[in-house]
C-alpha cells in the first residue's frame, strides 16, 4: 500500500512539469514578442528592449524555462500587466466565488446523481428508470450556460423567485450569499449529475448481478441492508473515479456559469484577462486550476485505497 | 474486415433500437441543414431590418429578430452550418493526432513514456480552460476555435489508441507479420490500424459533440469566433443581454443546441453499443468538454 501511494505521488511530478511548461509554451504561441504585447502599442523600442530584460526575454528559451519553473515552485506568477499587481494577489481576491460554486455544485451533483442512479438500478426497466434515464439524457444534451440562461428566464425573469444575476459575498450574510449562488449551482450541478446518475446506475447493475448479493438476501438481510451497505460500496469505485472528472467539468462549467450570472470569480477574471490580452493572469489561473485538478485526482486515487481493499493488497 | 452478412445483421440492430435511430435521424437533419443552409434561411444572416429590431416571431421572421433588427431564423441555420464544420474539423484534427501519437506510443515502446507524459500533462487541463488561454494567445477565428478544441481533444484519443495498439501488437498476426519479416509501416498501416478503428469512431461521436458545445461556450464567453460570424454561442450571447424583452433569442438557439447534441449523443451511444459492447454505460465523453 505504501508503495502504491508513493508511486502515485512520484507519477504526479511529471505531470507538474508538462503543466508548468505547456503554461509556458502558451504565452509563447501568441504572435509577436510577449514583451512588445505586454508593453502595449504605445511603447518605443528601448521600454520594449528593457523589459525584455527585465522579464528575461532576452536569455535562450531553455534557461527561462528552467527559470519559469523555478518561481512557480515559489509560488509567484508574475505580475498582471492590467491590474499592475501581482497575480496570486489578483487570484485570491476573485477565489471565493469560485470556490462556493463549485462546492455547492458538486453537492448538487452528487445528491442528486448517485440516488438517482441507485433508485434507477433498484427499479431496472421501470417507469421510474426509463424516465430517470431519459432526464439524465436530456441533461447530458444541455450546455451549462443554456440550462443558466432558461433557470434565469424561468425563475428569475418570469416568476422573480431568485436574483436574475450577480453575487453577494459570503461577508453579507450565509442566506443572501446562498440566493445568489442556488440557481448558478442547480445549472451546473444538474447537468452533471446527469452523468454520475448514468454511471452510478450501470455499475449498482452490474454488482446487483452478483453471488454475494444472492447470498446476502437469501440470508435474509433486509433490501436496505443489501442496497446500501453491500452493493453501493461496490459499485461507488466508478462513480468516485466519475467525480475526479465532474470536478474538471464543474470548474470548466464555473468558468462558463460566471459569464451567465455575472458572478465576479476566476472565470470572469480569465475571461475579462483574454479579452486585455493580459497573458500571466491567464497562464496564473489555467496553472492554478490544473494543479488543484490534478491534486484532486490523486485524492481520488486515494480514496479508492480507503473503499476498496482489494487495490491495498495488490 | 466485416462479410456483408455481418454488416447487415449490425445494421439491424442498430435500427432495432429506436434511440439509435431517433439520433442518427438528428445527426442527419443537422447535416442536411447545414448543407441547404443558405437557400433555407432565405435571407443574408447579416441582413438588417433596422424597423424590426427585437420583433416577436412572425411569418417574415420566423424565429424574431435580435437588437440591430438580424434575422434570427437565419443566423441559427447558419449557426448549425458552422457548428457542423466546428465539429468535424475538430474530430478530424483530433484524430490524425491522436491517431499518430497513439500508433508511435503504443508500437514503438522507447516513445510511449514521453509522449503518454506530455498527454498527461495535457489533460490535466480542464478541456475548456485549456481551450480559453489557446485562444488568449491565437485571438478569435473559426479556425483558432477548431485548432485549441482539436488540441483538447488529441490526447483523448492518443489514449484510446495506445490502448489498442499494445494490445494489438502482442497479437499472434503481428507476430506472424513480423517473423515474415515485414516493415513497422507496413504492420501499423495494414494490421494495427484497421483493428483500432472501431473504439475510435464510437469517441469520433462524443468528441464531435463536444466540439460543439466547446464551440458554443467559447463563442457564448466572447473568446471564440468573432461577434458577426453567426454561431449558436454568438447568437445566445446576444439574446443574453434581451433575455426579458426577446426570450425567443434564447429559446430558438438553445433548442438547436440540445437537439445537435442529443442527437449526437443518442447515435454515439447507439453505435458504441453496436461496436464496442464493453463500453456499454461509459458514455458521456461529450460532457468532457
Amino acid at each position: 500500500m505504501g508503495v502504491y501511494v508513493i508511486r502515485r505521488l512520484i507519477a504526479v511530478i511529471p505531470v507538474m512539469l508538462v503543466v508548468a511548461t505547456v503554461s509556458f509554451v502558451l504565452i509563447r504561441l501568441a504572435p509577436g514578442d510577449p514583451a512588445s504585447v505586454i508593453a502595449g502599442p504605445y511603447a518605443s523600442a528601448e521600454d520594449v528592449a528593457r523589459l525584455q530584460q527585465s522579464l528575461g526575454l532576452d536569455q535562450p528559451l531553455p534557461v527561462q524555462l528552467v527559470k519559469w519553473w523555478g518561481r512557480l515552485a515559489q509560488g509567484d506568477l508574475g505580475d498582471s500587466i492590467f491590474l499592475r499587481r501581482p497575480v496570486v494577489e489578483a487570484i485570491r481576491e476573485r477565489l471565493e466565488p469560485t470556490l462556493l460554486l463549485t462546492a455547492w455544485s458538486m453537492a448538487v451533483a452528487v445528491l442528486v446523481g448517485i440516488p438517482v442512479g441507485v433508485v434507477s438500478a433498484r427499479h431496472h426497466n421501470s417507469v421510474v428508470d426509463q424516465s430517470f434515464m431519459t432526464l439524465a439524457l436530456l441533461g447530458l444534451s444541455v450546455p451549462n450556460f443554456l440550462l443558466g440562461l432558461l433557470m434565469i428566464l424561468c425563475f428569475g425573469v418570469w416568476l422573480g423567485w431568485l436574483p436574475v444575476a450577480g453575487y453577494a459575498p459570503l461577508e453579507t450574510g450565509l442566506w443572501p450569499n446562498l440566493r445568489s449562488l442556488i440557481m448558478p449551482a442547480l445549472a451546473l450541478g444538474l447537468v452533471q449529475s446527469a452523468l454520475i446518475a448514468r454511471i452510478t446506475r450501470s455499475s449498482m447493475l452490474d454488482v446487483l448481478r452478483e453471488q454475494y448479493i444472492l447470498s446476502g438476501r437469501s440470508k435474509g438481510l433486509s433490501e436496505r441492508t443489501v442496497i446500501y451497505k453491500h452493493a453501493l460500496k461496490n459499485a461507488i469505485i466508478p462513480t468516485l473515479t466519475v467525480i475526479g472528472i465532474t470536478f474538471a467539468l464543474l470548474v470548466g462549467g464555473a468558468v462558463v456559469i460566471e459569464t451567465v450570472f455575472n458572478i465576479p470569480g476566476l472565470g470572469r477574471l480569465i475571461i475579462s484577462a483574454v479579452l486585455r490580452r493580459d497573458y500571466p493572469v491567464v497562464q496564473g489561473v489555467v496553472l492554478l486550476i490544473a494543479v488543484t485538478y490534478t491534486a484532486i485526482n490523486l485524492l481520488v486515487d486515494l480514496a479508492y485505497l480507503a473503499i476498496d481493499p482489494r487495490i491495498r493488497f495488490r | 474486415m466485416r462479410s456483408l452478412l455481418t454488416k447487415n445483421l449490425a445494421l439491424r440492430a442498430f435500427l432495432r433500437r429506436r434511440s439509435a435511430v431517433i439520433g442518427a435521424g438528428l445527426v442527419i437533419a443537422n447535416v442536411l441543414v447545414a448543407l441547404a443552409a443558405t437557400p433555407l434561411a432565405g435571407v443574408d444572416p447579416q441582413a438588417l431590418d433596422v424597423k424590426a429590431r427585437l420583433a416577436k416571431p412572425t411569418a417574415q421572421h420566423w424565429f424574431g429578430t435580435d437588437h440591430v433588427g438580424r434575422d434570427a431564423w437565419s443566423r441559427v441555420i447558419h449557426g448549425a452550418r458552422l457548428s457542423m464544420i466546428v465539429g468535424a474539423s475538430v474530430v478530424a484534427l483530433s484524430f490524425v493526432g491522436g491517431v499518430l501519437f497513439g500508433v508511435l506510443g503504443g508500437y514503438f515502446r522507447g516513445l510511449d513514456n514521453v509522449l503518454m507524459r506530455v498527454m498527461d500533462g495535457l489533460m490535466a487541463f480542464p478541456g475548456i480552460i485549456l481551450a480559453i488561454a489557446m485562444m488568449a494567445s491565437l485571438g478569435p477565428s473559426v479556425l483558432n476555435v477548431i485548432v485549441a478544441l482539436g488540441v483538447v481533444y488529441i490526447p483523448r484519443v492518443a489514449r484510446i489508441v495506445r490502448g489498442s495498439v499494445l494490445v494489438i501488437r502482442e497479437t499472434p498476426y503481428v507476430e506472424a507479420a513480423r517473423a515474415l519479416g515485414i516493415g513497422d509501416g507496413r504492420i501499423i498501416a495494414l494490421h494495427v490500424l484497421p483493428n483500432c478503428v472501431s473504439p475510435v469512431i464510437v469517441q469520433g461521436t462524443f468528441i464531435f459533440a463536444a466540439a460543439v458545445l466547446g464551440e458554443a461556450a467559447l463563442s457564448f464567453l466572447g473568446v471564440g469566433v468573432p461577434p458577426q460570424i453567426p454561431s449558436w454561442g454568438n447568437v445566445l450571447a446576444e439574446g443574453r443581454s434581451y433575455l426579458q424583452q426577446a426570450p425567443w433569442l434564447t429559446l430558438f438557439p438553445g433548442a438547436a443546441i440540445m437537439a445537435s447534441i442529443l442527437g449526437l449523443n443518442l447515435f454515439g451511444d447507439g453505435l458504441r453499443d453496436l461496436l464496442d459492447p464493453k463500453l456499454r454505460g461509459v458514455s458521456g465523453a461529450a460532457r468532457e468538454s
